[in-house]
């Protein structure tokens, strides 16, 4: 599980999230959605270890020591001369690092996870060469072979057609029925409703979470539009909980 | 005149023609791999500053030991790694780009050394500094070159993996503990070796001549990093001898014929080569034929 304490995080130095509490509990999926700026990005790098809280503790157990992170604007040079089949092995970095080289069973999952995200075939095809569809499947098969116990995806259906989105959805629920942790950053709510049992309803601090129907309420969607307009960029940091 | 007049007897019959071409072959092989990855991180022109960043090592270097190729190659050494890891350290510790840091830290080196020659050295010793003189390549000269480009043909080879990563998907690399920083440094290292190297013969203000020229090109008819790589070496060395023989014939000075002749091969690339160029934009082959 991954367990917020009083968690609060800071984006260029201004609060973007505060006093976050609570537990992504192991096996979950959980789709985070709020407005813009509601710190949900913000949120997930944290998560991912990528950036450090401001304030309060994030702890996680034994199990999810490893995350993977798929930003929503990856740094990746897309023009990049590199084939599809080099970019989806290096999913295997934590297992070859600088120096080790990969083997045959490991070029063949690779292939494998191609097959599975749809672009059996595409193995030699320079990056350069592929749709933002296609592309975002190359990812989802990295992903695959990174094999962590817990994945955070910020919103991977972005300008992504409808026919890629329903295969990565796919691909999202068999990680959940696997037992993995999913987290991802969504906006489209109807999909929301349909593919992820919870919901954190995010608006620069926590509007609700737990069960996706009893989050995405009208009421609770309200608040949060009207939290999100009260964004204060000069914010302080507030005082410890102990102290209000 | 026969073509064995033309193209081998200046190499067979004059030992500084002969030590020149081995020099630009040296400097060739580690500049294809060392402009290739240049291009692809998209620091050209920071290749430049730094090569124009050794100068005061460089002069330093002079100024306490005379024209001795150990000397100035030291001193090139210790300014051009300053140059970089300052330029370097700016971009990650400051929201400034690498493009702009560069080009102050490498400025203020160049008037450094700029200085430090005119105090101490006479105006010539200036122009063999700025545009070096290939033909006059002592073997000990050679020794150096051959060896400082050796140590980055072998460096990039043992960290291939993680420098075209850190180029192609930094992300990842921070993400799974993999040092992009640390492949940055070594590259930027291995990058001054190659340009130390490269300045004992083209001095500093060309001495990207024969690395970033034909990486450049190369983009026009590779697209693998591996043959990018390759086909920079290839074009590097044929600019270095077609430059030496017409500096032969033509009685021009090397190192800039090399350089023009390695631009040529640029242009003729950009106009004619078999991936992206101006030829395959304008007159494209039929799509489909029925």
């Amino acid at each position: 599980m991954i367990a917020l304490r009083d968690l609060t995080v800071a984006y260029e130095g201004h609060p973007a999230v505060h006093h976050l509490s609570g537990v992504f509990e192991t096996g979950s999926l959980t789709a985070v959605v709020g407005p813009n700026g509601a710190g949900k990005s913000t949120l997930l790098r944290v998560l991912a270890g990528m950036a450090r809280p401001a304030a309060g503790r994030l702890e996680r157990s034994a199990a999810h020591e490893r995350i993977t992170y798929l930003p929503q604007l990856p740094e990746i040079d897309r023009f990049f001369p590199i084939s599809v089949l080099d970019t989806v092995l290096l999913g295997y970095w934590h297992a070859v690092g600088w120096f080790r080289g990969i083997d045959a069973h490991q070029r063949e999952q690779a292939l494998h996870a191609l097959a599975t995200v749809g672009l059996a075939g595409f193995a030699q095809r320079p990056i350069a060469t592929l749709s933002a569809g296609q592309f975002q499947r190359v990812l989802f098969a990295r992903l695959i072979l990174q094999n962590a116990a817990a994945l955070l995806l910020d919103e991977p259906f972005t300008a992504i057609d409808a026919r890629t989105t329903r295969d990565l959805t796919a691909l999202i629920e068999a990680w959940h029925r696997d037992g993995r942790t999913v987290i991802a950053v969504l906006h489209d709510l109807e999909h929301v409703r349909r593919h992820f049992p919870q919901t954190l309803l995010l608006a620069r601090e926590c509007i609700d979470w737990g069960p996706t129907e009893r989050v995405l309420t009208a009421a609770n969607l309200q608040r949060a539009t009207q939290m999100s307009q009260a964004w204060d960029p000069h914010a302080e940091f507030c005082a410890p909980v102990a102290a209000r | 005149m026969s073509v064995h007049a033309l193209v081998v007897a200046p190499f067979t019959e004059h030992g500084e023609v002969r030590r020149a071409l081995v020099g630009c072959l040296a400097i060739a092989l580690g500049g294809g791999p060392i402009g290739t990855l240049l291009v692809l991180r998209r620091m050209s022109l920071m290749g430049d500053s730094l090569s124009h960043g050794v100068l005061p090592g460089v002069a330093l270097g002079f100024l306490v030991a005379g024209p001795s190729i150990g000397a100035m190659s030291l001193g090139g050494l210790v300014a051009g790694l300053a140059v970089a890891l300052l330029s370097g350290l700016v971009a990650r510790l400051t929201p400034q780009h690498e493009d702009a840091s560069f080009a102050a830290f490498y400025l203020t080196s160049l008037a450094l050394g700029v200085l430090l020659v005119t105090r101490a050295g006479r105006d010539e010793d200036l122009v063999h500094i700025l545009f070096g003189d290939l033909l006059a390549l002592a073997p000990d000269g050679l020794i150096v070159i051959a060896g400082l480009t050796s140590v980055t043909v072998i460096g990039c080879a043992l960290i291939y993996r993680p420098l075209i990563v850190a180029c192609f998907d930094p992300q990842l690399l921070r993400a799974a503990g993999g040092r992009p920083a640390l492949a940055y440094a070594l590259f930027l290292g291995l990058a001054v070796l190659e340009l130390v190297g490269a300045f004992q013969a083209m001095g500093t203000l060309m001495a990207l001549g024969l690395v970033m020229l034909p990486a450049a090109a190369a983009r026009f008819w590779a697209r693998a990093v591996w043959s990018l790589m390759a086909t920079s070496v290839a074009l590097g060395a044929g600019a270095g001898v077609v430059g030496l023989l017409a500096a032969y014939h033509a009685d021009l000075p090397a190192g800039a014929a090399i350089v023009l002749v390695a631009g040529a091969v640029y242009v003729g690339s950009v106009a004619l080569g078999a991936r992206d160029s101006l030829r395959a934009r304008y007159f494209p082959r039929a799509h489909v034929r029925a």
